[in-house]
């Protein structure tokens, strides 16, 4: 089991679906909504939540600075 | 662990900078403007030098910067925004002034104003953005344009017998003694990211010192006028742009 344990927020109405952080993503947690955005464009979202470990590699390479990341620490069972 | 549980203010590990303004970027989708705007605002909030920043910004599609990054900014004519910073940093030798340039702006019609402030080694910082490529005015071929690289100036590709040989500016002002620090980066991953940020952080740190001209050139992509996806060109930026323009550190003194 994972130590960490991340999430990522996207400002839906910000992002312009350049696919960047999904490319940039460890864990293949974010994706491109099927759905699209008030411009139009198909939005980055988390396709599978489970996965985030809270690297921050996403907001690292967004153009466009939509992403906030949390982060903690599991306790061990 | 629900998601919910995690998203909240004590467990925050990235956000956007407080430096970037809200406004939304006027650059296309995946353009690397938006990542070394974030990367200098960064450095200017761990620096804590928001009050004391001074930007020049060049003709070119970043030359709205001022929109983005919440510091005193100046609109320079194309290619003087090393003229401007000279001025501006001798005026006022406590500011950090910096010049944002795209390749058109500074290998271009500014090829004499960069090499002669950095030879005079004005105490400036120039962040030079190269994706060889007349971006704004619709994807026309630059001096930094690779050989073959097809432009809507040059279809068939660059050919070195009519237009000369791409110019590698960084080598070029490598070679002054006015220039204290001289690096090529990127900024396609995150790891890339980070090691820019280094660099333009320590660029910063120069001036404290007064050692010089500072000199940052980051190889970056052009979706729109190279007619690739943002994944595409980053993908044909590291096999065609990389071999020609090799990333690392020119100059360190």
């Amino acid at each position: 089991m994972a130590k960490v344990k991340g999430a990522v927020v996207v400002d839906i109405e910000k992002c312009k679906g350049c696919n960047l952080c999904v490319v940039e993503c460890p864990t293949d947690t974010l994706a491109l909504s099927p759905n699209v955005n008030g411009k139009g464009y198909n939005y980055a979202y988390m396709e599978s939540p489970d996965a985030c470990i809270g690297c921050s590699n996403c907001g690292l390479v967004c153009p466009d600075s939509v992403i906030t990341v949390y982060k903690v620490k599991l306790q061990q069972a | 662990m629900e998601v919910k549980d995690i998203i909240k203010e004590e467990n925050l590990a990235y956000k956007k900078t407080k430096v970037l303004t809200d406004n939304e970027m006027h650059y296309c989708p995946g353009c690397t403007h938006g990542v070394v705007h974030k990367v200098i605002a960064e450095v200017i909030e761990e620096k804590d030098i928001q009050e004391n920043t001074i930007g020049i910004s060049p003709v070119g599609c970043s030359v709205l910067a001022y929109n983005y990054l919440h510091i005193d900014w100046q609109e320079a004519a194309h290619g003087r925004a090393p003229a401007l910073a000279t001025a501006t940093s001798r005026l006022m030798p406590d500011k950090y002034v910096f010049t944002y340039q795209g390749d058109g702006d500074l290998a271009s019609i500014g090829a004499a104003e960069i090499i002669h402030a950095c030879n005079r080694g004005e105490n400036i910082v120039v962040i030079f953005i190269n994706n060889g490529i007349y971006g704004m005015t619709g994807g026309q071929m630059a001096p930094t344009t690779l050989e073959g690289m097809p432009t809507s100036t040059s279809p068939y590709g660059r050919d070195i017998k009519l237009s000369g040989h791409p110019l590698k500016m960084t080598e070029l002002v490598a070679n002054l003694p006015g220039t204290t620090f001289v690096a090529r980066h990127s900024a396609e991953t995150a790891g890339a990211v980070r090691k820019l940020k280094k660099a333009i952080r320590k660029a910063f740190d120069n001036i404290d010192e007064k050692k010089g001209t500072s000199f940052i050139e980051v190889v970056s992509t052009c979706s729109s006028g190279w007619k690739l996806t943002p994944e595409a060109s980053n993908t044909w930026m590291k096999e065609n742009m990389f071999p020609f323009y090799p990333l690392g550190i020119i100059k360190d003194e």
